[in-house]
């Protein structure tokens, strides 16, 4: 019992220290510039919501918000319909294509993007998607069905076949045994796909700034990359563009946090 | 209608094409098709066509290139930019795994046990998690600010430029990687331990088994799948890390934090070396694989041999 409560309080210190960066971020963003020189680490007296209206404008956050919405939620879709289907042919099929189809994705997981960043950039600019959604898009689905396929096939090769094939001898078709019966069983890896992928994406740095960069296009951490840049100096304008930039992946993840949770840490079990 | 009954009384439409119960038992390889399309375009023929310019010197501009063997190779090895970034990306890498998985590992075992704010507690180191690292890398730029009044110096009553000095810059980066990713580490540790049954502790417990005896003998062995994941995961981060660099030091002072990710992307965007650039590029995807590979043989082994 006292064992308990002395790991108790030292986990909470542990925590407060954890949070030091935070409480910076969060009382940063709520001074004037003479309190941040003069008291940089005591709280905000009195506190200014300046910065956040300021900063809201100045990064275009706005925009971006639309943008990095737009990017992960069609990305989403063609990620959970491209590789679904993929990974129901190469968790059912028993022939060599199969095996070495599902071999060829997995590659996918090892292969770093750097290696092809190059031809694809110049692939698509060639298609004329630079400085567009559906570039990034295109980009999203290509680069995360390997890691989304090997989730599925996993998934799918531990769920019984007679749901499917009950659906067949009533006649369905391999599609419609698919769609009706098979994919509504496959909810939870669905989850993990749908958290591990939005989080990617929404916080990708790379290849946004790449292709977005003075698009008028920009996702929020180019956004916000650029911002930076051009304030550094003005620590509370910074922080609180800091602040708004992170603020809606946050507050998600707070909504959800046990499925986030279980997301991450369940699965990568392969 | 001649109507023969089912077995299980289903549809007449079913029994009238009674071949479709022996017909393809897997699906058709078209339902791969269109992911097998999307996956060649975006990363297969580009993977491979940078395997091919690693071996050209083009500048990226036009058609215009020419095969000169090994000669980027070269280069590289008598690149001090180049050369530096090996070594520190195989640095940040070691830290990173070390470190990152202790912590994860130690934090994991405290809110494994019953504590009243374990919940609270986990969101907490979860947290940085789900932000992008361009903002943690930012937010900690600001930490490190040289000031002794201001951020971890103000903290610490110390006057230390974190990221000015040559010789702790790519440790303060390593530092922000672990404060950020440790919370990963944990969840995916915390799945281990809620694996574990509570009857082999309470076995070893009645053997009179110490609680550390009990963390070695019983406890982890039992991880030893989260570890793989773990270490699988903080390896290729490491060796990958572009991010975090980028927006703090980028890549500075002199060398000093320069990655494989960061000089890679210089040659290419701001020098017009894609050639060379792929070349660095190609470098770092054996580093991938080769780490990739020796993880997975070696960690697999001892799963099984538990």
């Amino acid at each position: 019992m006292r064992r308990t409560f002395l790991l108790e309080l030292v986990m909470i210190v542990v925590a407060v220290a954890f949070l030091f960066p935070v409480y910076a971020l969060i009382t940063l963003s709520l001074k004037d510039p003479a309190q941040i020189s003069q008291t940089p680490l005591a709280l905000p007296a009195p506190p200014t919501t300046d910065n956040f209206t300021k900063a809201w404008s100045a990064a275009a956050l706005g925009p971006s918000l639309m943008n990095s919405t737009v990017i992960t939620a069609v990305s989403l879709v063609a990620l959970i319909a491209l590789g679904s289907f993929a990974a129901y042919y190469l968790a059912r099929a028993k022939s060599h294509l199969g095996y070495g189809l599902y071999v060829l994705f997995l590659l996918g997981i090892v292969l770093p993007f750097q290696l092809g960043m190059i031809p694809l950039y110049q692939l698509v600019t060639d298609l004329g998607l630079i400085g567009t959604h559906a570039g990034m898009i295109l980009f999203y689905t290509g680069i995360q069905l390997p890691f989304t396929v090997f989730l599925y096939t996993g998934f799918i090769r531990a769920l019984p076949r007679e749901y499917a094939s009950a659906a067949q001898i009533d006649g369905a078709s391999h599609l419609t045994a698919f769609t009706r019966v098979v994919f509504p069983l496959l909810r939870p890896i669905t989850g993990t796909v749908l958290i591990l992928n939005a989080v990617f994406i929404w916080n990708d740095f790379f290849t946004p700034l790449l292709y977005l960069g003075g698009s008028g296009f920009e996702t929020v951490p180019v956004s916000v990359f650029a911002f930076v840049g051009q304030y550094v100096s003005d620590h509370g304008l910074v922080f609180a563009g800091l602040v708004l930039g992170a603020l809606p992946i946050v507050v998600i993840f707070l909504l959800l946090q046990r499925y986030v949770i279980k997301g991450f840490s369940s699965g990568l079990k392969g | 209608m001649t109507m023969t009954a089912t077995p299980v009384g289903r549809s007449t439409a079913a029994a009238g094409k009674p071949r479709r119960r022996f017909a393809a038992l897997s699906p058709s390889w078209l339902f791969a098709a269109p992911a097998l399309v999307v996956y060649a375009v975006v990363v297969l023929y580009p993977s491979l066509a940078g395997m091919l310019y690693a071996f050209t010197d083009w500048s990226g501009i036009g058609a215009d290139k020419s095969f000169v063997g090994l000669a980027n190779f070269q280069t590289l090895l008598h690149d001090e930019q180049a050369m530096d970034s090996i070594g520190n990306t195989l640095l940040l890498t070691v830290a990173i795994v070390v470190v990152q998985n202790a912590v994860g590992l130690l934090l994991a075992l405290g809110v494994h046990a019953k504590l009243k704010s374990r919940a609270l507690l986990r969101v907490i180191f979860f947290a940085p998690v789900v932000v992008s690292p361009v903002m943690v890398a930012f937010l900690w730029k600001y930490i490190y600010n040289p000031d002794p009044s201001a951020g971890l110096n103000g903290l610490l009553g110390v006057q230390i430029d974190w990221l000015g000095d040559p010789s702790l810059a790519l440790w303060s980066i390593a530092a922000t990687v672990v404060w950020q990713y440790a919370g990963y580490s944990m969840v995916i540790f915390l799945a281990g331990l809620e694996g574990v049954p509570k009857e082999l502790h309470e076995a070893a417990m009645i053997d009179g088994a110490s609680t550390l005896q009990r963390f070695r003998y019983v406890t982890w062995p039992l991880l030893a799948p989260a570890l793989t994941i773990n270490l699988m995961l903080s390896t290729i981060g490491g060796l990958k890390l572009f991010d975090q660099v980028f927006a703090a030091t980028n890549g500075g002072p002199g060398y000093a934090t320069e990655t494989l990710s960061t000089v890679l992307y210089k040659q290419a965007f701001v020098f017009g070396k894609f050639g060379y650039s792929t070349a660095i590029a190609l470098v770092l995807a054996l580093f991938v694989a080769a780490v990739s590979l020796v993880q997975v043989y070696y960690l697999r082994g001892r799963e099984v041999a538990q």
